[in-house]
């Protein structure tokens, strides 16, 4: 089959407007974010912006603090997903209805979840008098306002989707390769660890970097459920302060330039991980 | 053997009980509250009221609220369909140089967080006088949708043989009428999946648009936040019914997607 490899001008006109999509609103305010975080007020280049942010060390640490909540969080979720999605890989009773309320979380985002949490979650609310109830705790339990509030937030909202993108994914392997490794004597341990596993590692570094997207750009959650003037001061508040309440918006880009070359540094680093696991001698398996 | 998957499936379904009892729980109390006089303690509230209601329409202008977010919605999905469209059609139908870098070009938004490409965008838009008006907030939008909508329309548009578009062309169809006769029709399915997902997207993105709207052109989500930011300011009942009407909009819309879609196919896959 010769394909037409060459473009042509039909070829250029469906493709256009997404082009002019991409390169006017996202690559073009890219750049323009880069050149900022390079320039100081006047125009003129300068490593400042970088330098004041890696030595001071109240900027400094909002990495820390933010890879402190996503890194555990996305682990978590991703880990726990991966049990509960080989569980359902050939459908349960029930399925729709429990997929159906999973997927709620995601529909509402977060500024409702931490809404909610606060009332719920506070010092009268039915989780802490549930708690004192049963008698596991004498004094309600300070869930929100601090890390852990955070935490949970990010957790509530990360799991439906890692879920039900490992589902997605599980539910896509071919059952026979399964029966046939049982067949061949195979224990569900090894059969897991040997088959499915692998088959599910794609999926799983795809989870894994969707979901560590949004637990490293949490905002709302990180300012109405933690101490946004403090333990829990993630890089996103950080990039906002200095961009929208100092206006300096060279700063602000620096900010924002180093949130996205982190985030890329865990993609690339989940990617060795899956070409390591993965190997792509498995792709027959996808049925 | 058959006691050991007796365990696990007890386990799951606790786990899947405490995790919906949670969920549920922060709802609900949202929702009592929003009724509620006075609701400090107790399992309940003891009175009831709609004036928090009451209050939202009067004093909040939700109604102008709601309707600015269903515009700002409906005019990103369906500028959002205009390009994303062909731009799915090429990827499905055409080989071409450069077609891997044009894809990952297309499929960056999605994974550089919305706070670290949203606040340069936010400048831009600032610069360019676009913020503060309903257009920004639909540009700024426009970002995370379009490459979703690409990734859902694609095997979509794969599953129509090729051999229908070469016919009519042989039988002397320009571009335009095989669009509308034959791939608009056959890909229906596929346009009001993207569609409506993108809705339920639209309607719960907060970042993007929180950047760049101004006090007149914020919508239900990103006033949410504002009130809740200010807490104190509003009554927190107010706070919890306005909650109650994003939460029925994002519901009504989600229960629409799911009769097209499957829940998996909510969170998007990539190959």
């Amino acid at each position: 089959m010769s394909e037409e490899k060459r473009w042509d001008f039909s070829l250029f006109i469906v493709l256009l407007p997404a082009l002019l999509f991409i390169v006017f609103l996202f690559i073009y305010p890219f750049l323009y974010g880069l050149f900022l975080s390079f320039t100081n007020e006047d125009g003129g280049f300068t490593l400042a912006n970088y330098g004041r942010f890696f030595t001071d060390n109240w900027e400094l640490r909002t990495i820390g603090i933010t890879l402190w909540i996503a890194l555990p969080a996305t682990l978590l979720n991703v880990i726990l997903a991966i049990p509960f999605a080989y569980y359902m890989r050939h459908g349960i009773k029930s399925e729709k209805l429990i997929t159906f309320f999973l997927i709620i979380p995601i529909t509402l985002g977060t500024v409702l979840i931490s809404e909610g949490m606060l009332t719920y979650m506070g010092p009268h609310g039915w989780l802490n008098q549930f708690l004192m109830a049963i008698g596991l705790i004498k004094e309600p339990f300070r869930f929100t306002h601090n890390y852990l509030g955070v935490m949970i937030s990010v957790i509530l909202q990360g799991f439906p989707f890692a879920f039900l993108m490992l589902l997605g994914y599980v539910s896509g392997i071919n059952p026979d390769l399964e029966k046939a490794a049982q067949m061949l004597g195979a224990s569900k341990a090894k059969t897991f660890w040997k088959i499915l596993f692998p088959l599910m590692v794609p999926g799983i570094a795809i989870a894994f970097c969707l979901n560590f997207v949004m637990a490293f750009s949490v905002y709302p959650s990180a300012v109405l459920l933690g101490q946004p003037s403090g333990p829990t001061r993630v890089i996103s508040i950080a990039a906002y302060q200095w961009s929208f309440e100092k206006f300096d918006f060279n700063m602000g880009s620096a900010i924002s330039m180093i949130m996205a070359a982190i985030e890329l540094l865990v993609i690339i680093l989940v990617f060795i991980w899956r070409q390591r696991m993965y190997k792509g001698a498995s792709i027959v398996g996808k049925g | 053997m058959q006691k050991k998957l007796k365990l696990s499936g007890i386990l799951f379904f606790v786990a899947i009980i405490i995790y919906l009892l949670n969920v549920s729980g922060i709802l609900f109390t949202v929702i009592l509250n929003s009724f509620s006089k006075n609701w400090f303690s107790g399992l309940i509230p003891k009175f009831y009221t709609f004036e928090w209601y009451h209050y939202l329409a009067t004093d909040h202008d939700i109604f102008n609220l709601l309707g600015l977010t269903f515009s700002v919605a409906i005019a990103v999905v369906g500028i959002s369909l205009l390009i994303a469209f062909p731009a799915a059609y090429a990827m499905a139908r055409r080989e071409f140089r450069f077609k891997g870098v044009i894809l990952s070009l297309f499929l960056l938004p999605m994974i550089i967080p919305p706070m670290a490409y949203g606040i340069p965008l936010a400048m831009v838009m600032y610069k360019s006088h676009l913020a503060m008006k309903v257009i920004g907030v639909i540009l700024v939008n426009l970002v995370p949708i379009v490459p979703f909508m690409i990734l859902v329309l694609q095997p979509f548009i794969e599953q129509i043989s090729a051999n229908l578009e070469s016919a009519a062309k042989m039988l002397g169809a320009n571009g335009f009428t095989i669009f509308r006769k034959i791939l608009a029709p056959l890909t229906l399915p596929g346009i009001l999946t993207a569609g409506i997902l993108s809705l339920v997207k639209t309607l719960s993105m907060f970042e993007l648009t929180y950047l760049v709207a101004g006090g007149k052109t914020q919508t239900i989500i990103v006033a949410l936040y504002s009130d809740a930011y200010a807490a104190g300011f509003r009554p927190i009942q107010a706070i919890d019914a306005m909650a109650v009407i994003y939460f029925l909009t994002a519901m009504a819309a989600l229960v629409v997607a799911l009769k097209f879609v499957s829940p998996t196919q909510m969170v998007f896959k990539v190959k």
